[in-house]
Parts: structure tokens; C-alpha cells; sequence
């Protein structure tokens, strides 16, 4: 009794590592609006997190170079050498701010694309390369992001200090790491930049990898009846 | 002797909704011979869809088995799962699920990128399978910048990117009117008869009547019965003659 068989089911091959960043890139540009809308999103957390910041460092450079006179705020706060506990309160909120700012950002556009990432499963992708693509995506956006968000947080910071302290700000500028005279370190404008960049882009790809994961180990059935 | 391509075995599916559970299948017994064109029917809510997911590799059964060109589809990796979407079957859905974002050319060749081929390969067999589906000149037309009959022609046209031995479509008709459904359906046929392709439609739509070698009517999860070519025929003959 011979019955043909169509041949052996094989495994999936994986794809090659430039075919999902071409598609990931394409799929960034053809939503060019959207994709903007959750940068934007990232933008704004970090741009939030390093202006609170940079601010706190450039009061902190001002008052050890002696230039406090004009502004009240300081005051009444016994400095116990370092970052003031009003402006470590300022920090931390800015940073949770931050993070759900960006995690919802990217939950959202994730979530939207639910029917995608089960469509893409019954053309045959991988588990691994829905996710993969994801990590992509949201690793340019987050880079992308934070980096104008850095950079658009520090220059307003330093446009508001001019107004208290004038040119002053770029003569005591705390650009780099430094210990102060009270021994107290400070980060420096330099490593917030570059902390707020490297943070935004691990919060953008922790952000849409977790959903994306979730929604590629989804039966496709179901992946593709989810509505938004 | 029959070569029986798709075996359901006792196939049970059941949602949990909380404390609630829904028997969409309770039970389901099928063998679809190769080459047949057979269409599911049933009121809404029978289970149509739920025996397409389980058929189509797209969700998994609570009971029962699947057999595949007598592969057991439970005893499958994830891998061999993806490779098995991506080379013997292709989906048609009522709602198209074209990736709105691609070309109607990109659509048709995502398949083939997932199956290795290059550039130039899946080039040259996307733009001759929207020929085929009569969208040749469509291929650099997105999804919103077509009408909904040439969007399910495109998704025809990705089914068939592969070369599968099944084609399984949920309600294509669905969301067309009747010219429209009727040569979508009319397309199905032919790549039926033409490249000998499997194919499995769930339907509402009588049009489908016509063109499939058996019936399958289901209700309340399980089949209530089949009819062959013969007996539709003198069906539909007699309600003709009304
Ligand atoms: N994901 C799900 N969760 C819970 N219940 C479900 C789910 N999918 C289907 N059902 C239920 O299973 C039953 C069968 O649904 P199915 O979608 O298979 O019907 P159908 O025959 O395709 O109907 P229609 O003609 O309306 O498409 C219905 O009672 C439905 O409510
Ligand atoms: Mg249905």
C-alpha cells in the first residue's frame, strides 16, 4: 500500500541577521509618522530626566564656585555635600516618569501590531524573529530618542541657568566627572548625556521586547484576533 | 486508495473564559482526500473558524489529533511548526490580514523570505503570481490603495507563495460582494483544478456550493454531515427549479 508522502517536515531556517534589519528599517520608515510619535515618546522622558538633572549639577557647580547669592532655593537647605534631597527627589521622579513614559510608548505600538505578528507566524516566522525584529525597531528608536532627548534636556537646562547665573555657566560648566571640595562626586554633564542615551535605549527595547515576546509565543489564532 | 492529506482524529477544542468553558469543537472526525475542494458550513458561531486555526496549525486542539500527510501535528518542534505554515499551507482570511505597510509585491514575497529564497527568486515569482491573480499591475500598490476584491487576489497571490499542498480559507467571500466573491471563488477553483492544490474554505456562501467536491456542515462543534458533488447537485437543482 503506498500512499505518496509530500517529503519530511523541516525546520525552519533562520534568517540572515541584514534581512531583519532591512525590515525592521523599512517598517520604521513606512510608518514614518507613528514610528515618530513613540520616538517623540522617548524623547520627552529623557529630555526630562537629564534637564532635571543637568540643572542639579550646574546649581551644585554654582554654589561650590561660591555664586549662590542670587537664588533663594538654597538657602534653607543644609548641604550634606553632594546632590541636595530636593533635587535627588526631582531626579527620581523625572526618572519614573522616564520609564513608564517610554514603557507605555512602546507597549502601545506594540500592541497595535498584534494582527502583524500573527500574520507573520502563519507566513512562517520564527518566534525568534518577531522578537529579533522588535529588538531592532525599538533599538533604533530608543537610540535615535534618547539621543535628541539628551541633548534637547541639557541645552534647555543650560539656557535656563544662564538667565540666573549669565556666562557664568559655561566658566564653572560641570561637564566632567569631578569630586568636589567637600568630597562629594558628581557625575558630570558628560556621563548624564551619555547615561540618559544609554538608558533610553534600554528602556525602549526592555519596553516593546517584553509584549513582543509575549505576543509571538501566542498561538497565531489568537495573536491575530486581538483587536486594539 | 484514497490519499487522505488532512486526518482530524476526535478533535476537541475548548475556550476558558474564567469559570465558563466553550466547546467550539467537540469531537470532530474528518479525512480530506488530496486534490479536493471541500468547504465547511455552518451558522455563525458552529466552530468553522475553530477547525480552520486547528487544520492551519494556527492554535493548538484540548483533544484529539491532526494528521498531515500522516504526520501527527502535536508531535511537531516550533521549528518544524513554522517551516510546515510557511511551505504546504497558505491562509486566505475574511479580513485579508495583509501587512498594510508593504507593497502588495512585499506581501506576496514575505513567505519566500522566510523559505530562503532570493531576492531576485521571489522578484520574479511574486510578480508572476499577482499576474496570475490578475494584479500585474498593482505590485507597487499598498493594501489602503486597493480595492477589497484585488486585496483577497493579493493574499491569494501569498498563499501560493510557497507552492502549498493545502489552501485554507476562512469566509474569503466574506467581505465582497457577489461579482467580486463570485470570481474570487471562481480563482480558488482554478488553482484547485489547475495546480492541484488542497483547498479547505469554511463559508456562509452558497456561490461556494457549486465548485466543491463535498460539503461539510457543522453545528454546534461537530459535523452533522457531508455531502458529495452528486447530492449538492440535485440540491441545488432542485431549489433551482423553485
Ligand atoms: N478565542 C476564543 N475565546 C473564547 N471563545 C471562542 C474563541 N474563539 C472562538 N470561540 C467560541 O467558539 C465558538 C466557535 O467559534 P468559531 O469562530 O469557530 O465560529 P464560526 O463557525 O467560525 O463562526 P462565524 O461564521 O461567525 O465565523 C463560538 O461559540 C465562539 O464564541
Ligand atoms: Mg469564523
Amino acid at each position: 500500500m503506498v500512499q505518496h508522502d509530500q517529503g519530511q517536515i523541516e525546520q525552519q531556517i533562520e534568517l540572515p541577521f541584514v534581512e531583519s534589519v532591512r525590515i525592521s528599517f523599512q517598517s520604521l520608515m513606512i510608518r514614518f509618522w507613528r514610528s515618530i510619535i513613540t520616538t517623540a515618546g522617548i524623547t520627552l522622558g529623557i529630555a526630562f530626566l537629564v534637564s532635571v538633572w543637568t540643572n542639579s549639577e550646574i546649581g551644585e557647580a554654582m554654589k561650590s564656585s561660591g555664586r549662590t547669592d542670587q537664588i533663594a532655593s538654597f538657602e534653607d537647605e543644609e548641604s550634606t555635600g553632594g546632590i541636595s534631597i530636593k533635587d535627588r527627589w526631582l531626579i527620581l521622579m523625572s526618572l519614573i516618569v522616564c520609564v513608564v513614559g517610554i514603557a507605555n510608548s512602546m507597549l502601545m505600538a506594540v500592541t497595535e501590531r498584534f494582527r502583524e505578528i500573527g500574520t507573520m507566524k502563519c507566513l512562517g516566522a520564527l518566534d525568534r524573529f518577531v522578537v529579533r525584529l522588535f529588538l531592532l525597531e525599538s533599538g533604533f528608536q530608543g537610540l535615535a530618542g534618547a539621543i535628541v532627548g539628551a541633548l534637547i534636556g541639557c541645552i534647555g537646562s543650560i539656557l535656563l541657568n544662564l538667565k540666573d547665573f549669565g556666562l557664568d555657566v559655561f566658566f564653572y560648566f560641570p561637564f566632567f566627572p569631578a569630586v568636589g571640595d567637600d568630597g562629594a562626586v558628581r557625575y558630570g554633564v558628560l556621563l548624564i548625556i551619555l547615561g540618559g542615551c544609554v538608558l533610553g535605549m534600554i528602556l525602549a527595547v526592555i519596553g516593546a521586547a517584553f509584549p513582543a515576546w509575549r505576543a509571538a509565543k501566542l498561538p497565531p489564532a489568537e495573536a491575530m484576533r486581538t483587536e486594539v | 486508495m484514497a490519499d487522505i492529506v488532512v486526518r482530524a482524529e476526535e478533535v476537541i477544542k475548548e475556550y476558558r473564559m474564567g469559570s465558563n468553558v466553550v466547546k467550539a469543537l467537540n469531537g470532530v472526525n474528518l479525512e480530506i482526500v488530496r486534490g479536493e475542494y471541500i468547504s465547511l458550513m455552518g451558522p455563525s458561531g458552529s466552530g468553522k473558524s475553530t477547525l480552520f486555526n486547528m487544520i492551519g496549525a494556527l492554535d493548538h486542539p484540548t483533544g484529539g489529533s491532526i494528521y498531515i500527510d500522516r504526520q501527527n501535528m502535536s508531535q511537531l518542534s516550533m521549528s518544524q511548526i513554522a517551516w510546515f505554515r510557511c511551505h504546504r499551507v497558505g491562509y486566505i482570511f475574511q479580513n485579508y490580514n495583509l501587512l498594510y505597510v508593504m507593497t502588495a509585491l512585499e506581501n506576496v514575497t514575505l513567505p519566500m523570505i522566510f523559505a530562503g529564497l532570493s531576492v531576485s527568486e521571489r522578484n520574479d515569482k511574486g510578480a508572476e503570481l499577482l499576474k496570475m491573480v490578475g494584479l500585474g499591475d498593482r505590485t507597487h500598490h499598498r493594501p489602503d490603495e486597493l480595492s477589497g476584491g484585488q486585496c483577497q487576489r493579493v493574499a491569494i497571490a501569498r498563499a501560493l507563495a510557497n507552492d502549498p499542498t493545502i489552501i485554507l480559507a476562512d469566509e474569503p467571500t466574506a467581505n465582497l460582494d457577489m461579482t467580486t466573491g463570485r470570481e474570487i471563488i471562481n480563482l480558488i477553483k482554478e488553482l484547485n483544478v489547475r495546480q492541484k492544490v488542497t483547498v479547505i474554505s469554511a463559508t456562509h456562501d452558497a456561490k461556494m456550493l457549486d465548485v466543491s467536491d463535498r460539503v461539510v456542515n457543522i453545528r454546534d462543534g461537530m459535523i452533522e454531515r457531508i455531502r458529495n458533488r452528486d447530492e449538492i447537485e440535485i440540491e441545488i437543482g432542485k431549489v433551482g427549479g423553485h
